[in-house]
């Protein structure tokens, strides 16, 4: 894991590597501070040198405007090296993910993903920034004051060795112990919070069935539960401040008790005991701060774990190395193919797969949820790669061409599309970067799409918000095909693209595609017998099987499921949506 | 898990007032708990502030004078330390003592907020959740419940702490020496100023440190939604360079961000040190001449002092900081909890009844058999209604912004059994009618009786109890399948679970479920396929078995032969229950006993199938695809 996040520092290697050591030379510079006060007790009070009292003020002095410099250009390197590497992990993630193929895609989640990229960013950018200034900071602090105490008296300061040893110790053992409890309570926590956003987005099902009360009695006695947990972890932590009280007042006792003879017995001078009093509170505040950094530490080893893993994902899909260029034309063949989502399950999800599609043919696709219709059209445009057999576009296998060239031959209307936040012209331009306005009208009268974009008062100006929220979804889905058309793809994919547009207009489209576009290969998925009806072929999948293909008045006598969807949706089982039911 | 939103800067309008309510709230539960912590503050501080002073009086009273002498006499040292050990003794234990008082103030405040927060939202009218993003209903509970327990566990403790530590050591400062206190009062001001300036800078960084980071997190999350997408489009190059920019910009103003508010560590202590040694200097000479009392006992003192109190000062306008963004959480809890929950003024209420020779009497146990009991505001009079499941709409304006009438003088009746479906295009008003019959929305003018009783009579809860209602979007909990079907009748056996499973279609699929019914159902039924949640969210309504039943047709998202066992379902339980429909299929249109045309909220067509195709107009329409012709 360290190697991973360590590679993405790059350019900020050298902030990283002296923010440290200007943190540092701000500890010797203050750790020089109270021996140096010591000297102005010893040497100018007690021996009445006013002139050395000046001289060492001077120096002291100077030891803080040093320490100034230092700590100031530490804080510059390490907020540099911190965000620096922020950054770095942002971009490296956001490049990796833009190579991840589908199945990539589908094994984290758009949430987890959106998570990893910002809050686990933070997380270990916050941490990255205190580990370069506090974690060589805080111990050199310490030992510095050691040294110092012991250059002073080694005796005395044998006392702080012990404190530092056992308080470590007793911290060490508080904070794993509490960490312990801490995760297992904000797991709870998490689980808590999903209930309250269950309840918040089903609240008519609570207050329709009148759950209301339950529903408290039962947050409640989950809330207490968290209580209960919190509360142990809390009292964990809670020995902290009184432990550490009671070593420093331990060791002030000490110190002063034993400081005391050995200045009467002449072997320690007044401000020595001073300046040791003063390293006493320096030692163990660092050591404090050092368990800190220890718990932050750990509460970001999670986030790092969680960024290495979209870090090292590698793409199930390359490029081939001499990768094909130029799509003959818009065939499609399946031989044999086989496919499944992971390795491990038992039941493939295509299984056996032969298909022939001729360049510039209409074909129809139509089965129940789960009969893998999207992933068998998935594999044309390699979003998937076979994992037995080979599909074939333009007579060669996918998986030579240049994936760009293929995906830009092969246009796919995915089931659930997106739009992007921007204006209309921008969001068709996706299609295709350069085409005129003209052209973007063209596909989306082909789409059907021009006629409600006339009646925007900004017409193709018009701004879609994020997700496409401000159109309805037929609007959506006839802009997203006409994004699909200005690829001027040799095959057009539509996977239930028009399930929202009503069927006349889902007609009108199909019409549209047999006059304006009758070379291009169109696969049309659907759940309505009548956006496939017309096509020059049919293909029934059932179960990751081709149950039939052939025309609609073939399929009718031969095809039983294909007759019982037609049957059911034409003799009162059919949609009774805006703008006409089927009426064949 | 919600990210963190960026906020803007939080402005209050009135922060004592606020203050003083959450105050208010924390003391009415904890009052002596909090006045415990604020002694043992104050105790743990007198004892530290106790030994530093012993530190003048071991230089000056025992080492000073001993320094010298043949035979020293340690045994009143001894006893000195022994009763500063007691100080200290004391002091260790108040800080132990409020520590751990603290947490069962903060973790009890915490949770009590919680449970009233939640308690409270449960009784708020579905407007509230119509107005408000749920993200931002769910910020309530995650962060601002955050920001208000580091608040009470650590701000306003510290806050005090840092107080009494500065006036304890003012004063102790003071008695040892005047012109020394001055001085570093002096050095406090320039840290002040100092703070105060380079805070300003660093705050406008963050300003824009936010902004920045609130577009890099919003690209991310866009493009990672469309990421299948934007792989369809090869726009991955696009899609890196858009994103370097934003993230360039952010790194820019984090940096600088970052960087001001980690100067402030090093140029804080270091004003602090330059007090210590100007302190240290002007101390020594003032030693070396005696000058006004002035010891060297006093003056380690001092120097001990002078560094104590500079970091209270500069934890103060921390902490004030911190308070002010947990106040921002704070107001939005309170708003919360200020929320006018939905009002219930039905004093009807729904009974168990038995009929002896025509005659309904009220009876405590399950007899089937249900009636209003209905007592007479006038008179106190009893009376019982059969509840059967007529429902009338005479005359009905409804809308949801009561300037903005979205149903026109809806009539409508249904008699005990019958099935009426409503049709019509999106945003014509069918969902609105089915929300009124169960009061989620009241409305504006006109009356709804049920069993002839205006519905504003009877209990929001018993109304709602007698009606079931299987919504569009089946919402199902985390929990076993047993439980989410039993939600519609908390005391149902096992055996009625499956009975209602059976009668939805249900029980099949659920035997196939790796736990059976006693598989755990994640994020809303996202282990089950759509047309699987809606059978177990039909099996919920059968086992509570209403007279009236409520039902929002799914459209096409599920293939058509679910579709059917799912049709099969909604059918059986359908049967013998009066019945709204919204209807998307044709078979339910067509069996109905009455069919509501709706057209912009209002009724514009009404009968059964034969005699509104036979009327040749919207319905018409809606069903062939031809144009009306009248």
């Amino acid at each position: 894991m360290l190697k991973t996040l360590g590679a993405q520092i790059k350019e900020y290697k050298t902030a990283s590597i002296l923010t440290p050591i200007f943190m540092l030379m701000e500890v010797a510079m203050e750790t020089l501070i109270p021996l140096l006060m010591a000297s102005i007790i010893d040497d100018g009070v007690n021996k009445g040198d006013t002139a050395h009292i000046y001289i060492v003020g001077g120096w002291m002095i100077v030891a803080a405007i040093l320490s100034l410099t230092a700590g100031c250009l530490g804080a510059n390197f390490g907020a540099k090296a911190a965000m620096g590497l922020g950054k770095n992990l942002r971009k490296g993630m956001f490049e990796n993910i833009q190579n991840y193929s589908f199945a990539n895609i589908d094994k984290f989640s758009t949430a987890g993903l959106v998570t990893r990229m910002t809050t686990d960013v933070t997380n270990i950018q916050n941490a990255y920034q205190m580990i370069l200034r506090m974690c060589m900071r805080a111990p050199a602090s310490l030992i510095c004051a050691m040294v110092m105490s012991f250059f002073i008296s080694a005796r005395l300061a044998s006392i702080y060795l012990i404190a530092v040893i056992l308080l470590g110790g007793c911290l060490f053992f508080i904070v794993r112990r509490a960490m312990n409890y801490f995760q297992q309570a904000f797991v709870k926590y998490d689980d808590l919070n999903e209930s309250v956003q269950e309840n918040v987005s089903a609240i008519r099902v609570v207050k329709a069935y009148v759950r209301g009360d339950y529903e408290k009695t039962r947050f409640k006695k989950a809330s207490q539960n968290i209580y209960n947990m919190l509360f142990r972890a809390e009292n964990v932590v809670v020995w902290n401040a009184p432990l550490m009280q009671f070593t420093v007042y331990t060791c002030i006792l000490l110190i002063s008790w034993l400081g005391a003879k050995m200045i009467v017995g002449s072997s320690l001078e007044t401000g020595d005991l001073m300046a040791l009093l003063t390293y006493c509170m320096n030692i163990l505040m660092n050591l404090m701060m050092l368990s800190m950094v220890f718990v932050m530490i750990s509460m970001s080893i999670a986030s790092g774990k969680r960024i290495c893993e979209v870090l090292n994902e590698e793409s199930t899909l390359k490029n081939p190395p001499q990768p094909d260029y130029e799509i003959a034309d818009g065939s499609i063949r399946f031989d044999h193919v086989t496919f499944r989502y992971s390795a491990s399950s038992e039941n493939p999800v295509l299984d056996d797969i032969c298909l022939s599609i001729a360049s510039g043919e209409t074909v129809g696709i139509i089965g129940g949820t789960g009969s893998s219709k999207s992933t068998l059209v998935n594999l044309i445009s390699r979003l998937y790669d076979a994992d037995e057999g080979t599909v074939y576009v333009g007579g060669k296998d996918v998986r030579t061409y240049d994936l760009d060239t293929l995906r830009n031959q092969v246009s796919v209307v995915l089931q659930n599309n997106v739009l992007f936040s921007g204006t209309i012209l921008e969001n068709l331009r996706w299609g295709d970067a350069n085409a005129t306005e003209e052209e973007c009208i063209e596909a989306c009268r082909l789409a059907c799409a021009d006629e409600f974009i006339q009646g925007f008062p900004k017409k193709y100006e018009t701004y879609i918000e994020q997700g496409g929220t401000n159109v309805s979804g037929g609007q959506k889905q006839r802009l997203c095909i006409a994004r699909a058309l200005l690829k001027k793809p040799k095959i057009l994919i539509l996977d239930d693209s028009t399930s929202a547009v009503d069927t006349a207009t889902d007609a009108k489209i199909r019409k549209a595609f047999r006059e304006a576009i009758p070379g291009t290969t169109k696969l049309i998925i659907a759940q309505r017998i009548s956006s496939v009806m017309d096509a020059d072929h049919i293909l029934v999948m059932h179960d990751g099987k081709i149950n039939g293909y052939g025309r609609h008045n073939e399929l009718l006598i031969t095809n039983e499921i294909y007759r019982d969807v037609f049957e059911s949706q034409t003799q009162g089982g059919g949609d009774f949506d805006e703008g006409g039911a089927v009426h064949a | 898990m919600p990210r963190p939103a960026p906020r803007p800067k939080p402005k209050i309008d009135h922060p004592f007032r606020l203050f003083a309510r959450l105050m208010k709230f924390v003391l009415k539960r904890y009052g002596i708990a909090y006045l415990i912590v604020f002694i043992g503050i104050v105790g743990s501080v007198l004892a530290n502030t106790q030994g530093t002073m012993f530190m003048q009086t071991l230089i000056d009273d025992y080492i000073t004078p001993m320094i010298g002498k043949k035979n020293p006499d340690f045994t009143p040292l001894l006893y000195a330390i022994a009763r500063v050990a007691g100080f200290y003794g004391l002091g260790v234990l108040s800080t132990f003592l409020y520590n751990k008082v603290l947490i069962y103030i903060s973790q009890g405040t915490i949770r009590d907020m919680r449970d009233n927060l939640f308690s409270h939202m449960q009784d708020l009218p579905i407007r509230y959740f119509d107005t408000h993003s749920h993200g931002d209903i769910m910020s309530v509970y995650t962060n601002d419940i955050d920001t208000l327990r580091q608040m009470i566990s650590q701000s306003i403790p510290q806050l005090v702490n840092s107080a009494v530590t500065i006036i304890n050591v003012l004063i102790f400062m003071i008695i040892l020496n005047i012109p020394l206190t001055i001085l570093t009062l002096i050095m406090v001001g320039i840290t002040t100023l100092v703070t105060k300036k380079f805070a300003g800078f660093s705050s406008r960084y963050f300003l824009s440190q936010q902004k920045d980071l609130g577009r890099v997190n919003g690209f991310i999350e866009e493009m990672l939604s469309g990421q299948k997408v934007v792989k369809v489009f090869t726009h991955e190059k696009e899609n890196i360079e858009a994103f370097n920019e934003l993230n360039d910009r952010l790194f820019d103003s984090a940096y600088h961000a970052n960087c001001y508010a980690n100067y402030l560590g090093p140029v804080n202590a270091q004003i602090g040190n330059l007090s210590y040694v100007l302190c240290a200097m002007a101390g020594g000479l003032l030693a070396l001449t005696g000058f006004g009392g002035f010891t060297l006992g006093k003056l380690a003192s001092f120097l001990t002092f002078n560094k104590s109190f500079n970091m209270p000062i500069s934890q103060v306008s921390m902490q004030l900081n911190s308070i002010i963004m947990a106040l921002a959480g704070c107001e939005r809890i309170f708003a919360l909890l200020d929320e006018e929950p939905e009002a219930d003024n039905g004093y009807v209420t729904l009974v168990n009844a038995k009929e002896e020779n025509g005659v309904l009497t009220e009876t405590p146990e399950r007899t089937g058999l249900w009636a209003w009991k209905h007592v007479h505001q006038a008179d106190k009079s009893v009376d019982y209604v059969r509840l059967t499941g007529d429902v009338v709409f005479d005359d009905v304006d409804f809308g949801y912004d009561p300037d903005k009438i979205v149903l026109h003088n809806v009539d409508l009746y249904a008699t005990p059994g019958q099935k009426i479906a409503f049709v019509g295009s999106t945003g014509a008003g069918k969902t609105t009618i089915t929300n009124l019959i169960n009061r989620f929305y009241d409305i504006q003018d006109g009356k709804i009786r049920y069993d002839g009783i205006n519905i504003n009579k009877i209990k929001k809860a018993d109304l709602r109890h007698s009606l079931g209602i299987v919504l569009q979007d089946t919402h199902l909990f985390t929990a076993t399948v047993m439980d989410n079907i039993r939600y519609g009748k908390l005391d149902a056996s096992d055996e009625e679970v499956y009975a209602a499973a059976r009668l939805a279609n249900a029980d099949g699929f659920i035997r196939q479920l790796p736990n059976g019914y006693q598989t755990i159902l994640t994020r809303d039924g996202g282990n089950l396929s759509q047309g699987q949640r809606q059978l177990i969210a039909i099996a919920r309504a059968a086992i509570a078995d209403p007279p009236v039943l409520i039902l929002d047709e799914a459209t096409s998202s599920i293939d058509t032969r679910t579709e059917r066992i799912v049709q099969n379902g909604m059918d059986k339980l359908m049967a013998g229950r009066t019945t709204f429909v919204i209807a998307h299929r044709l078979s339910t249109v067509r069996n109905s006993d009455c069919i509501i045309v709706l057209e912009q909220g209002r009724v514009i067509e009404r009968g059964n199938h034969d005699h509104l195709i036979s009327l040749k107009g919207r319905y018409y329409q809606l069903y062939t695809g031809n144009p009306a012709q009248t």
